[in-house]
C-alpha cells in the first residue's frame, strides 16, 4: 500500500518518511498532486508557520487534494500545523484563510512557556479516532491550538496550562498537533494502528 | 502537563562515542548507533550528540552516525559541536537531526541565530550556553569549550539568544561541569526565570539527587548529563523512577 506524503515545500519531511518506513509503509514523497495519484493513504505533514504552510499548499494545488480526499474518504493523517491548517483561520496569520474543513480557529497558547515543547500526555477521546488515538505521552512543539467549534471531532485532549484538542478526527481524516514520528515507540504504534498493521 | 525531560548526550569523536571527563583521558565508548538504540529503549526522552571532533571539516563521520540513529530512534535528535555557517544546520537536519545547539559561532555572530530561526524555525535551535560564576548571582559566558572568557554576561546573552530566535536553551555550569557535585541550582533557576522558554540544565549531575534538585528548585525543564549514563552509574530508568517517586512528573 503507498502513503503519499505532501511535500508542500517547506519544512524537513525526512523524519515522518523514516518513521513510515519503520513501520513499514511504502512511501512517496510527493511535490505535486500528480504524485499521489497511486496513494491510498496521504500524510500532510506541517511545520512552520500558519501562512506559509497554506501558502505552499495552494501554490503546489494540494488543497484541492485535500478536499478531494475528505470527499472521498480517503484516508489522511494531518501532523502538526496541519491539523490547524484543517480550520478557518489562525491567530498566527490572520489574513491567511485555512482550509475550512472544521469549524473553529487556531489560537496562541497560553502558557508561562510558549512553545510548548516536549512529551506530554493525550487522553483519548469519543473513539479516538476509530481506536488510532491511544492515550499515552507525545512529543509536541506548538505555540497554537486549534479550537474546534464542534468538540465532537475532538479525539484527544491534552493539558497544558488549560486543555486543549491535542487530536481531532472527521469522516476518513485523523490529525494530531504532536508529532508521532518523534514520539518512540508511543508514536510508531499510532502509526502502525492508522495503516491498518 | 509536560512532563520533565531526561537527556543523555553522547560525545561523538570520528563517528565513535567516547567517554571522559573534561576532554581527557579519552576512552573509546563504542557505536553511538547501538548507545543511541539503547537510552531510547530505557526511556530517554531526547538525545543530544555533541561532536568534538578535531578536524571539524570532516562532518562526514558524524552525519553518517545522525542517519543511522535516525533510522532506529524515533526521538528528538539535538547535534552539536563546532556548528558554524546555516549550511551546517542544513546538512545537519538532513541527516536525521532534529535541532542544532550553537554556542561560540553565536557567541562570535549572534546573527546566526536569527538566519537558522527564520530558515529551519525557533523549533531547531538549541542555544548552548557555557556559564562561569564570576560574582555572586553573577555569571559570564565562556567560548571555545570553557577555554575562553567573553566578558559577557550570561543572562543578558540568554535573553538575547531567545529574542533572536533560539527555542530551547541548553545551560552549563562550566563551575560544576565534570565535577558530579550537583548542578547550580541558582543560575538554572534565575535563567528559567528570564526566559519564556525551556531550559535544559547541564554540568554536575552526580547523584539522583540533583537531578530532582535541578528539576524542582532548579525550575529547569530538561537535565542533560553525559557521565553517570556513560559510566553506568545510573540508568534512565533509575533517574525516571526516583524523580516519580518525588512526585516530579515524567514519561514512563
Amino acid at each position: 500500500m503507498q502513503v503519499g506524503i505532501i511535500d508542500w515545500g517547506g519544512g524537513n519531511l525526512g523524519s515522518v518518511v523514516r518513521a513510515l518506513r519503520a513501520v513499514g509503509a511504502d512511501v512517496v514523497l510527493a511535490a505535486t498532486p500528480d504524485a499521489l495519484s497511486g496513494c491510498e493513504r496521504l500524510v500532510f505533514p506541517g511545520v512552520g508557520a500558519f501562512g506559509d504552510v497554506l501558502g505552499g499548499l495552494r501554490t503546489r494545488g494540494f488543497d484541492r487534494v485535500l478536499l478531494d480526499a475528505v470527499q472521498e474518504a480517503r484516508p489522511v493523517l494531518c501532523i502538526c500545523v496541519g491539523l490547524q491548517a484543517l480550520f478557518e483561520g489562525s491567530d498566527e496569520n490572520p489574513d491567511v484563510p485555512g482550509l475550512a474543513l472544521l469549524r473553529g480557529r487556531v489560537r496562541r497558547l497560553v502558557a508561562p512557556k510558549v512553545p510548548q515543547i516536549g512529551w506530554n500526555r493525550v487522553e483519548r477521546a469519543g473513539g479516538g479516532a476509530g481506536g488510532v488515538i491511544a492515550d499515552g505521552h507525545y512529543y509536541f512543539v506548538n505555540s497554537y491550538v486549534a479550537v474546534p467549534a464542534d468538540p465532537s471531532v475532538v479525539a484527544g485532549w491534552t493539558d497544558h496550562h488549560g486543555r486543549f484538542a491535542s487530536a481531532v478526527a472527521f469522516g476518513s481524516v485523523v490529525t494530531t498537533q504532536f508529532h508521532p514520528e518523534k514520539s518512540g515507540e508511543a508514536g510508531l504504534a499510532l502509526l502502525r494502528r492508522w495503516l491498518g498493521r | 502537563m509536560l512532563t520533565k525531560r531526561i537527556v543523555p548526550c553522547l560525545d561523538i569523536r570520528d563517528g565513535r562515542t567516547v567517554k571522559g571527563r573534561h576532554f581527557v583521558d579519552l576512552v573509546d565508548a563504542g557505536d553511538p548507533v547501538e548507545l543511541a538504540a539503547r537510552y531510547d529503549a530505557a526511556g530517554a526522552d531526547e538525545l543530544v550528540f555533541l561532536d568534538i571532533t578535531a578536524t571539524i571539516e570532516d562532518r562526514g563521520p558524524l552525519e553518517h552516525v545522525l542517519q543511522r540513529v535516525a533510522e532506529r530512534v524515533f526521538i528528538p535528535l539535538t547535534v552539536g559541536g563546532g556548528l558554524r555557517t546555516v549550511d551546517d544546520v542544513e546538512r545537519m537536519l538532513r541527516a536525521g537531526a532534529d535541532k542544532v545547539s550553537l554556542n561560540t559561532a553565536a557567541v562570535q555572530d549572534p546573527e546566526l541565530l536569527t538566519r537558522v530561526a527564520k530558515r529551519f524555525g525557533s523549533q531547531c535551535v538549541v542555544l548552548a550556553v557555557d556559564a562561569r560564576r564570576t560574582d555572586p548571582g553573577r555569571w559570564e559566558v565562556v567560548i571555545h569549550g570553557g577555554r575562553t572568557p567573553t566578558g559577557r554576561d550570561a543572562l543578558d546573552w540568554i535573553r538575547e539568544g531567545v529574542a533572536r530566535g533560539a527555542g530551547e536553551i541548553l545551560l552549563t555550569s562550566m563551575d560544576r561541569d565534570g565535577t558530579g557535585a550537583g548542578f547550580d541550582l541558582e543560575l538554572c533557576a534565575t535563567a528559567a526565570d528570564a526566559v519564556p522558554v525551556p531550559i535544559i540544565a547541564s554540568g554536575g549531575a552526580g547523584t539522583l539527587e540533583s537531578i530532582a534538585e535541578v528539576l524542582s528548585a532548579g525550575r529547569a525543564d530538561a537535565a542533560l548529563a553525559a557521565s553517570i549514563f556513560h559510566f553506568e552509574r545510573f540508568g534512565v530508568r533509575d533517574v525516571k523512577s526516583f524523580l516519580r517517586a518525588r512526585g516530579i512528573e515524567v514519561r514512563p
